[in-house]
Formats: C-alpha cells, structure tokens, sequence
C-alpha cells in the first residue's frame, strides 16, 4: 500500500521544481516557440496566396499574350489577303485598260486602211476613165480623119463627156 | 505461442526459487520502482556502487537535520534516525518517539532518487525547451523550416497544440498552452528517462503517486482557479428542476465531487500506467536470475525468451511514455475546457 501514499517530501520537491520549470518555460520558453510557428503558419499561408495571385496573373498575361499573338497573325493574314487582291485588281485593270487601248487603235487603223483603199479605188478609177477616154480620142480621131462629119461628131461627143466630167466633178 | 508455453513452467519454478529465497522477485522489483534516499547505481561483485543523497528533516526531537544518507548505513543509523525495514514505513526513515513506536519524522523532504531525477529532467527540459527557444529567437518567420532535434520540438509543440490543446481547451485556449505543454513535456521526458536502465535514467518518476499527484494538483489549480462563472454556477447551481438542488443539494453534491474526482484520475491512471509498465520489465529481466538459480539449462533458454521479451515491452513502453503524456495532456485539456463553458443561449 505504500506505493499509494504520496510522500509530503517528494510531492513538496516536485512541486518547486515544476513550478519553477513552468515559470521559466511560460516566461521565456513556450512562448516564443509557438507565437514563432503561429507567424510561420501565417507567413506560409501568406506565401502561397501571393503565389496563387502570381500564377493567376501569369496565367493572364500568357493568355493577353495569346490573344495578342493570334490578333497579330489575323491581321498579317487579312493584310495578305488584301495584298493579293489589290494586285489582281490592279493586274486584271491594267489587261483590260491594254486591251481596250489596242482595240481602239486597231479600229483607228483599220478605218484609215479603209479609207486610204477608198480614195485609192477612186483614183484608179478616174485614171482608168482617163485613159479609156484618151484611147477612144484616139480612136475617134483616126476614124474621123476621113470623115469630117464623123469628125465633128466625135468632137461634139468628146467635149460632151468632159463637160459631163466637169459637171460631175 | 511457444514462447508462452515456455514462459509458464518457468514462472511455476521461479516462485519456487522465490521461495527458497535465492532471487526474491518481489524485494528486486520494489526496490527498483519505489522512492529511496540512495542512488543505487551498479553492483560490481559484493561492491554496491551508489550516491548518498542529502536527507532533510524536521522532528520535533531535534529540530531540522540534514545529513547524508550515507550515515544512515551505520548499525544505529544516525542521530536515532534510521531506515525502518519492516510495517507501513518500510524503507523510510524512521525515528523512536518517547513511547517506543517508530513514527516518521514531522517532516522529510530529503532529496531522494525520485526528487534528483525531478531536478535532473526539469534542467533537462528546460535546457531542451530554452535551446528550442533561442533557436527560434534569432531567425524570422521567413527563414526555412527547423531541422534536426528542433524539428522534432517544433513537432510535438504543434501536434500538442493542434490535436489537444486548440480542440479540447475552446477559444482561451492561449493562456493555457504553456502550462498544457510543460505538462506535456515534462511527464513525456521524465517517461522517456525512466526507461533508460542506466544512471541518471532509470528512476521510476511518473510511476510514484506524489508526482502524479502534483501534476494533478496543478491541473487542479488551473481548471478550479481560472474557471469562470459559469463553471462555478453549473456546479453549484445547475441547470435542473430546483427539488434536485434545494432543499437538499443533490446535483451540487455530485458536482463539487466530481471536481475532486477529476485530479484523482489524472493521478491514479498516470501513475498505475507507468508503475504496471516498469514492473513487468523488471519481471521478465528477473525471470532471467530467477531460472538461472533453477537450472542452468532452463536458464539459458530462458534468457533468450526474456530479453525478447523484454525488448518488446521496452518498445510498448515507449509508445506507452508518449500515450501517457498525451492523455495526460489531453484530459487536463478537456478539464480546463470544461472550465470554460461558453454561454449557450440555445439551452436556456
């Protein structure tokens, strides 16, 4: 049983020395170990909700970054695009403009050809007219050489087809 | 199994030999778990090795003495005190009084084993604790994370405060942490110290009431002294049907017992779990001594069986020194918690 009775002594001691321990430890021991885990605790926290803001912010400006990347190569496509079709245009202007210049010119062209053939017909003609006139003066004139009548008839009919020429001019 | 079914014939033949008195089993083990006004260290042949430790007194023969226990060895002790070898004060000091009877002296409060191994882990801990401290004094919040022996502090500190401390304890619950934590660490390292088997370990601190019993009186002070009003109504006034409390103050009865209920539980179930734990360690290493004087053969088996076992249990004990500690922590916790109620408004 005497395991059971407390020794006033030992209970005396035991209580100093606690009390002592509790006082040193509450004073400059405890204390500051668990303030310095609080803080730690709280500056971890801390850390990681900077580092989410970070990451979120990175992640933004990645996708800025994106969507500027992607704006830039639309319009590098567009700007292409419009390249290319300004060149048609101004090729397919530039056919038809020739094509029209050298239509007009050809009519041009063919119109003097006409007309020079025309004015050349004509005096062919006068000159063909000319000289079967001179022929048959000629001819009239031989055959009326022997016959006066005939020669004065001739005359009359050669100075008719000049005034006729002459009327006609 | 078999390991049993050995163990069984050897215990038959060791009280045998208990009885034939060339082990005895029972004066071994007592002799190691209870209080003594020695340090008995190691015994080198017939050679007993030991420190004398300083005996305080107050009788009212003689008025204060303080001596060494050395004296005490003398054939008739010193100055009429001796250490009484048989009935209730059997290894104490006594004296003779004016009738003839052996009494205890007024008061003792010699420096015994159990009172040097206090002061041996109160510097400890305190040297542990403060290192701990300074440690964290010179860094910042910032700094990296503690390794090493600060590491473990800082981990039992916080699983104490996070997993008994903050739940048990409510929203007051920083006023309290110190005292919970010395708790915490002084019943933890004075476990771990009585398991080891050599000078200044060994002594059996946690395993004696009077130990116990001051922790408990210092929960008691901190559940009762820093109880708020509420605590103090529910006791005496609780929330019954008045016959309950008036004219005969039943509840109020069963309230005010349980308070003192309460220390008396801390102090018994700490104190029987650690005298349990290092009594059935000294067993199976007495079982050793004890087969040896039965049979050399037997013995030799035997030893093989008890350090196995005693190995295992040195384990169990480690886990029990931390068990212990916690749940002493723990219910200390949950008392001052109860100290603490907080005003429900829905229970009224």
């Amino acid at each position: 049983m005497s395991f059971l009775v407390p020794e006033t002594g030992l209970l005396f001691w035991m209580l100093l020395a606690f009390g002592v321990v509790f006082f040193v430890l509450y004073k400059y021991g405890f204390p500051v170990i668990t303030s310095m885990i609080d803080e730690r605790k709280r500056f971890i926290d801390d850390a990681l909700q900077n580092a989410k803001k970070a990451n979120e912010q990175l992640a933004g400006i990645q996708r800025r970054g994106d969507e500027l990347l992607k704006s830039a190569h639309d319009e590098q496509a567009r700007i292409i695009r419009d390249a290319v079709a300004a060149r048609e245009k101004l090729l397919a202007e530039a056919r038809e403009k020739a094509h029209m210049e050298s239509e007009k010119i050809l009519q041009e062209t063919r119109a003097v050809i006409r007309q020079e053939k025309e004015d050349a017909l004509r005096e062919i003609r006068a000159q063909v007219a000319e000289l079967s006139l001179a022929i048959a003066e000629k001819v009239m004139r031989k055959e009326l050489e022997s016959d006066r009548q005939q020669q004065l008839y001739a005359k009359e009919l050669a100075d008719e087809a000049i005034n006729e020429k002459l009327s006609a001019k | 199994m078999v390991a049993m079914l050995l163990l069984l014939p050897a215990v038959g033949k060791g009280n045998d030999a208990h009885v034939s008195g060339s082990v005895d089993v029972k004066k071994v083990i007592f002799e190691h778990v209870k209080d003594s006004y020695e340090w008995h260290i190691i015994t080198i042949g017939e050679k007993h090795i030991s420190i004398s430790l300083p005996v305080i007194l107050y009788s009212g023969r003689t008025g204060w003495e303080l001596f060494s226990s050395s004296r005490l060895h003398a054939e008739e002790g010193y100055n009429g005190f001796y250490i009484s070898s048989t009935g209730d004060n059997e290894g104490k000091i006594v004296e003779v009084d004016i009738y003839g009877n052996e009494i205890r002296p007024l008061l003792d409060i010699s420096i015994t084993k159990t009172v040097l191994s206090v002061f041996f882990s109160a510097i400890l801990l305190v040297v542990l604790v403060l290192y701990t401290a300074r440690w964290y004094r010179k860094r910042k919040p910032g700094d990296e994370a503690p390794r090493g022996f600060v590491g473990v502090m800082e981990m039992l500190v916080a699983m104490v405060v996070d997993d008994i401390i903050r739940p048990n304890v409510g929203k007051n619950y920083k006023r309290y942490t110190p005292y919970l934590l010395t708790a915490f660490f002084f019943i933890f390292l004075n476990n771990l110290l009585g398991l080891v088997p050599v000078f200044p370990g060994g002594a059996n601190v946690t395993g004696n009431i009077a130990v116990t019993l001051a922790l408990a009186l210092c929960t008691f002070i901190a559940v009762n002294v820093f109880g708020n009003k509420e605590y103090y109504k529910e006791i005496f006034w609780p929330d019954v049907p008045v016959w309950l409390k008036f004219p005969v103050p039943i509840l109020p009865m069963i309230e005010l017992f349980g308070v003192f209920v309460k220390p008396f539980a801390l102090t018994i179930r700490l104190f029987a779990n650690i005298l349990a734990g290092h009594t059935v360690i000294l067993a199976f290493v007495c079982i050793i001594f004890i087969t040896m004087a039965v049979n050399e053969y037997i013995g030799s088996a035997m030893t093989f069986v008890s350090v196995i076992f005693t190995i295992f249990m040195n384990c169990l004990e480690l886990l029990v020194a931390f068990i212990q500690a916690f749940v002493f922590t723990m219910m200390s916790a949950v008392f001052i918690g109860l100290s603490q109620p907080e005003h429900d408004a829905g229970k009224h």
